[in-house]
C-alpha cells in the first residue's frame, strides 16, 4: 500500500536532484531555472501529499500560490536573460559581472 | 499490488528519470523536454493523491506555459551550449557530495518524524467527502471565500510579473521602418497631388 513516506520520498529525491542540477549546471543559467523549477515541483509534491494525506484542503490552496509564483519567477528570470543575452551574447553565469558585485 | 500502486510507482519512476535528465541532457531543448514529461507524470501523481484541479493546472500553467517559454528562449538565443557545459565534470564532486548529504539530512528527517496527536484537530479546512463535493468546487469554495485576498495578490504578482517582462524585453528598434498611421491619415489630396496640364506633342 501506497503511503505518505512514498510520496515524500518521491518529493526528497525531486528536491535533491533540483539542488544536484544547479551545481552541476553551474554555467548555463537556463538550466539552473529549470532546475529551480524541479525544486518548486518537489515542494508541491510535499504539500498535496500532506493535504491529501491529512485531510486539509490548504495544502492544495498553498500549491496553486506556490505555482503563481514559480510561473511569475520563470518569466522575470527569462525575460533578465534575453535582456543579458542581447547586451552580452552570452549566458555563462562567470560572464555576469558588469555590476562588479 | 494494485493498479493503484503499480501507477504510483510509474509515475514516480517517470518523474525521477526524466529529472535526473533534466539535469544531464547535452542539449537544453532535450532537457526541455524532458522537463515537461516530469510535469505530466507528477500530475498524473497528484491525480492518484485526489488533487485533480491541481494536476490539470499543472499541466496548463506549467507544461502550456512555463516549458513552452523555457522551450521559446532556448530556441531564439543562440547559444553556444558545448562551451557552458565544459566545466560540468569539475562540479560533479562537489554537487554529488551536497546532494548525498542533502538526503542523508531528509532522511533522518523521515526516520524521526510522527505525526503529532492533536495534527487531525488543527485542520483549518477538512476536505468534504470526494462522493458528495469533488476537489474542484471544494477547492473553489475555499480560493472565493477564505482566501479570497490572497487570490486577489496572487492574481497582482502574475500582473506585475508580466509587465516586468515586458519592459524588460521590450526595444525600440531605430533601424526597422514602421508604418506610422498618423501621418498617412493626416495626408490629405491637395498635399500629394499636382495636376499638370500637358500640352499635345510636348511633354513635361
Amino acid at each position: 500500500m501506497v503511503g505518505l513516506e512514498h510520496y515524500l520520498t518521491v518529493a526528497a529525491a525531486l528536491f535533491v536532484i533540483g539542488i544536484f542540477g544547479i551545481f552541476l549546471n553551474r554555467k548555463n543559467v537556463i538550466v539552473i531555472l529549470m532546475s529551480i523549477e524541479l525544486i518548486l515541483l518537489a515542494v508541491n509534491i510535499n504539500l498535496v501529499a500532506f493535504s491529501s494525506f491529512l485531510g486539509d484542503l490548504v495544502g492544495q490552496v498553498f500549491t496553486m500560490f506556490v505555482l503563481t509564483v514559480a510561473a511569475a519567477e520563470a518569466a522575470i528570470g527569462l525575460a533578465i536573460l534575453v535582456c543579458f543575452f542581447r547586451t552580452r551574447g552570452s549566458i555563462d553565469v562567470e560572464d555576469i559581472n558588469v555590476m562588479k558585485g | 499490488m494494485g493498479v493503484a500502486d503499480f501507477a504510483f510507482y510509474a509515475f514516480a519512476i517517470t518523474v525521477l528519470a526524466s529529472a535526473i535528465l533534466v539535469v544531464f541532457s547535452r542539449n537544453p531543448v532535450h532537457s526541455v523536454l524532458w522537463l515537461i514529461l516530469a510535469f505530466l507524470s507528477s500530475a498524473g501523481l497528484f491525480v492518484l493523491l485526489g488533487a485533480e484541479f491541481v494536476a490539470m493546472l499543472l499541466i496548463i500553467v506549467y507544461v502550456g506555459a512555463v516549458a513552452v517559454l523555457f522551450l521559446f528562449v532556448v530556441m531564439m538565443l543562440d547559444i553556444d551550449f558545448a562551451r557552458l557545459k565544459e566545466g560540468m565534470s569539475r562540479n560533479l564532486p562537489l554537487g554529488g557530495l551536497i546532494g548525498v548529504v542533502l538526503l542523508m539530512q531528509l532522511g533522518l528527517l523521515f526516520g524521526a518524524w510522527q505525526e503529532a496527536d492533536g495534527a487531525m484537530g488543527l485542520r483549518q479546512a477538512p476536505t468534504p467527502d470526494a462522493s458528495e463535493v469533488h476537489n474542484t468546487r471544494a477547492l473553489g469554495q475555499l480560493i472565493y471565500d477564505d482566501y479570497a485576498f490572497l487570490f486577489q495578490a496572487a492574481g497582482l504578482i502574475l500582473l506585475v510579473a508580466m509587465i516586468g517582462a515586458i519592459v524588460l524585453t521590450l526595444r525600440h528598434r531605430t533601424d526597422v521602418e514602421r508604418q506610422d498611421v498618423l501621418s498617412q491619415m493626416y495626408r490629405d489630396p491637395a498635399q500629394s497631388m499636382e495636376l499638370k496640364d500637358v500640352k499635345p506633342g510636348k511633354g513635361l
